[in-house]
């Protein structure tokens, strides 16, 4: 419905799964260069001017596979790979952890200010080079000038859009049922107490008025709730206190059981058609094609990062039988980068440029290339 | 006053959207039928009284050709009209209008909307979508559009001969709700009023030109969800505020800080005067709207709360016009909970 998500979709995501390496690289003792040059490749590709151009036209939301296309392209612009199942599970955590914050959202406009707290993070992430910061503030303008002045109705719709996307997901995140965000069940707490949102009343006032306006008469009624007063309202600017906390890193960086999941009994499966819409297909195009071709040197050392599992747990998972998709996806991080596939990745993407015709039927072959690619990710 | 009662399983789980839950009740065949809507999907049941069958059926959401991607729906609502009841669901792409057991689709009426097919950069600014449905006195249905503008549609006692007489402007942001009171034999003066999302309200009266009784300037917050009762303008806003106004005039007669989330769902049981309000704070609450004649108000009590824990409610309805029973939907959740006065 919303044609507005996508900037808000890829930032917020994007930063999630910032959040998610950067606990595992700290949590491995990375070196500061490797780490930083992984956050810095990744955040400089999500926040290039072209990609966030293409998101922020008007359009539609799409499906999941073309949004964990996009997303594990944009890893891919680091030194990091990702097999399929650690995507998968990336995935998954990126999109429960945004899902929380839609859903517990206090006003649909303060949806802003959740991209703001990860945006303000990943500006920490890459302070020390002032070329990507650079990007990410230019990004951040780009958003308050589109965004500042939709109307509260506009951002519910977004968010309605956001919930109908994620809706029936109820992965089971540790974190989240450590913190009790989150019950057994995979549903998340909702409290029927607290501050109200800025620019709500609390409830129980009924008041009414006479045929002239004037109150004549107030009541109070039993809420069932114990609401207070609302907290000041978080900074919509470039910088400054968001007040909620929404969007935080609640990685704390050496915890590993942080990141596990387990699927609730009914799990949603990605009933995406296989025959992705001619315009989902466009817009895939569109925004592979915009993404910053990485040619990262070689590096003489790889380094191989869990990021599930200690190694203990994963020979045991491994050697416990093969279920169709193991329990716990490990995260490889090669040295070189696969140059094969990112050369096949922007022929096809150029196929697609700006200023082409597109060919009268999608034809099959070509669908299929960009197809069976998703599936090689 | 209400207790919990056995709850119907649905297909799917409801999508948070405003008035998420249509209910008709067959009274000649013992059953009550119900819609929610998930996604690109009408969930129907039929349930009949004494508890013991069940029957599902899915509305799919109309694509116009396989070259677009699905087109999420935003409302489903049953209209009664004299002579027949229809199910209407809205969505992105347009108006589809079905017999009301859904088993037949007898009118598509599709939205404009420029082709994205042909050209990448033509999709408009704003979203594109219908919602807001009501059947309005004798042989209407009524639907709103996101561009503010109200689609009239004359309907015949049977058939598929449906057409659309006339377009309504007297909103410029989009319509969130709709809902009409016919009078029976009495003269109405207002018979429907219309909700946007800047909160604004406008009362009307049908007949072969509609005309714009009043105009209720809102306060930049979506009024999500309205009824009209005895010429009392019933509206729900994004504040969880009620507010109760005469259609007529305009005049404010009470005003209630009734949930601490954006309200969902209003509903009103006629013959008793009772209001439904849900939000997404987890809570439904029922109270009691009595009207005074000699002093032309309209006052309101408070009588009971229901929460729904951890679940942002997004429909409510009472099931009979006593209100008696009502049901209500939440967001992910795949089923329709029941309470029934003790």
């Amino acid at each position: 419905m919303s044609v507005r998500t996508l900037p808000l979709v890829f930032i917020n995501l994007g930063g999630e799964m910032l959040y998610i390496l950067d606990q595992r690289l700290q949590a491995l003792n990375t070196s500061e260069d490797n780490s930083e040059k992984v956050m810095n490749d990744i955040v400089g590709a999500m926040f290039s001017k072209d990609f966030m151009d293409e998101l922020l036209k008007p359009q539609q939301l799409y499906s999941h596979r073309t949004l964990k296309t996009v997303l594990t392209r944009l890893a891919h612009a680091s030194i990091m790979r990702l097999n399929q199942a650690s995507m998968d599970k990336l995935y998954e955590l990126m999109v429960m952890a945004f899902k929380y914050q839609v859903f517990l959202c206090p006003r649909p406009k303060d949806l802003l200010l959740i991209t703001y707290n990860h945006i303000d993070t990943i500006r920490e992430f890459v302070r020390h080079t002032p070329v990507v910061v650079n990007q990410v503030d230019e990004t951040q303008r780009k958003i308050i000038e589109v965004y500042s002045s939709l109307p509260e109705g506009e951002f519910q719709l977004l968010r309605q859009t956001l919930l109908i996307f994620f809706q029936d997901m109820h992965v089971r995140v540790s974190l989240f049922l450590q913190n009790k965000v989150q019950n057994p069940n995979g549903r998340f707490a909702l409290s029927a107490s607290g501050p109200v949102p800025h620019g709500i009343d609390v409830p129980g006032l009924i008041r009414m008025f006479d045929r002239k306006g004037r109150e004549v008469r107030r009541g109070e009624f039993p809420t069932g709730g114990s609401y207070t007063s609302p907290i000041r309202q978080g900074c919509f600017e470039l910088h400054g206190d968001r007040v909620i906390r929404l969007g935080m890193n609640m990685y704390t960086g050496n915890n590993p059981e942080e990141t596990h999941t387990s699927k609730a009994s009914s799990v949603k499966k990605d009933d995406a058609p296989n025959l992705l819409a001619k315009e989902e297909l466009n817009l895939l195009a569109r925004l592979m094609g915009s993404m910053k071709a990485e040619n990262t040197p070689e590096t003489e050392t790889g380094f191989r990062i869990n990021l599930f599992t200690t190694d203990q747990e994963e020979e045991d998972a491994g050697a416990s039988g093969g279920a169709e998709q193991s329990l716990f996806g490990v995260i490889n991080i090669q040295a070189m980068q696969d140059e094969q596939a990112a050369t096949q990745l922007a022929r096809i993407a150029g196929q697609f440029a700006e200023g082409d015709k597109l060919p009268e039927d999608l034809s099959s072959s070509k669908g299929d290339d960009l197809l069976a690619m998703m599936d090689d990710l | 006053m209400y207790h919990k009662e056995k709850s119907i399983q649905i297909k799917n789980s409801a999508s948070a959207l405003y008035n998420n839950l249509g209910v008709l009740r067959i009274a000649p065949r013992r059953l009550t039928y119900f819609t929610v809507v998930h996604a690109n999907v009408v969930n129907m049941v039929s349930a009949s009284w004494d508890g013991l069958n069940y029957s599902h059926r899915q509305l799919q959401s109309k694509e116009p050709n396989v070259a677009t991607s699905t087109s999420l729906i935003t409302q489903a609502a049953f209209c009664a009209l004299p002579s027949r009841d229809m199910l209407v669901v809205t969505s992105q792409k347009g108006i589809q209008m079905y017999e009301s057991d859904g088993s037949i689709m007898v009118y598509w009426h599709a939205l404009d909307t420029p082709e994205t097919t042909t050209e990448l950069l033509c999709v408009p600014a704003q979203a594109v979508f219908a919602r807001g449905i009501s059947a309005v006195c004798e042989s209407y249905i009524c639907v709103g559009l996101s561009t503010g503008a109200i689609l009239v549609f004359d309907v015949p006692s049977k058939g598929s001969n449906i057409t659309l007489s006339d377009v309504i402007e007297g909103h410029k942001e989009s319509i969130t709700d709709m809902a009409s009171e016919c009078c029976g034999g009495e003269v109405c003066i207002a018979d429907l009023v219309s909700a946007d999302d800047g909160g604004n309200l406008c009362v009307w009266k049908s007949g072969e030109e509609f005309k714009l009784l009043n105009h209720i300037p809102g306060f930049d917050i979506s009024c999500s969800s309205v009824k009209l009762w005895k010429g009392t303008v019933v509206a729900g806003y994004g504040t969880g505020q009620i507010r109760l106004y005469e259609a007529v005039t305009g005049i404010l007669h009470a005003e209630i800080n009734a949930h601490a989330r954006w309200i969902y769902s209003l509903d009103i049981a006629p013959f008793s005067g009772l209001l439904l309000s849900a939000a997404e704070d987890s809570l439904v609450r029922v109270w009691h709207l009595t009207m005074t004649p000699e002093s032309h108000s309209v006052e309101i009590a408070h009588l009971h709360n229901e929460c729904v824990t951890d679940t942002q409610i997004c429909g409510a309805k009472f099931c009979d016009s006593d209100g008696y029973a009502f049901a209500v939907t939440g967001y992910d959740l795949s089923e329709i909970i029941r309470y029934t006065q003790s």
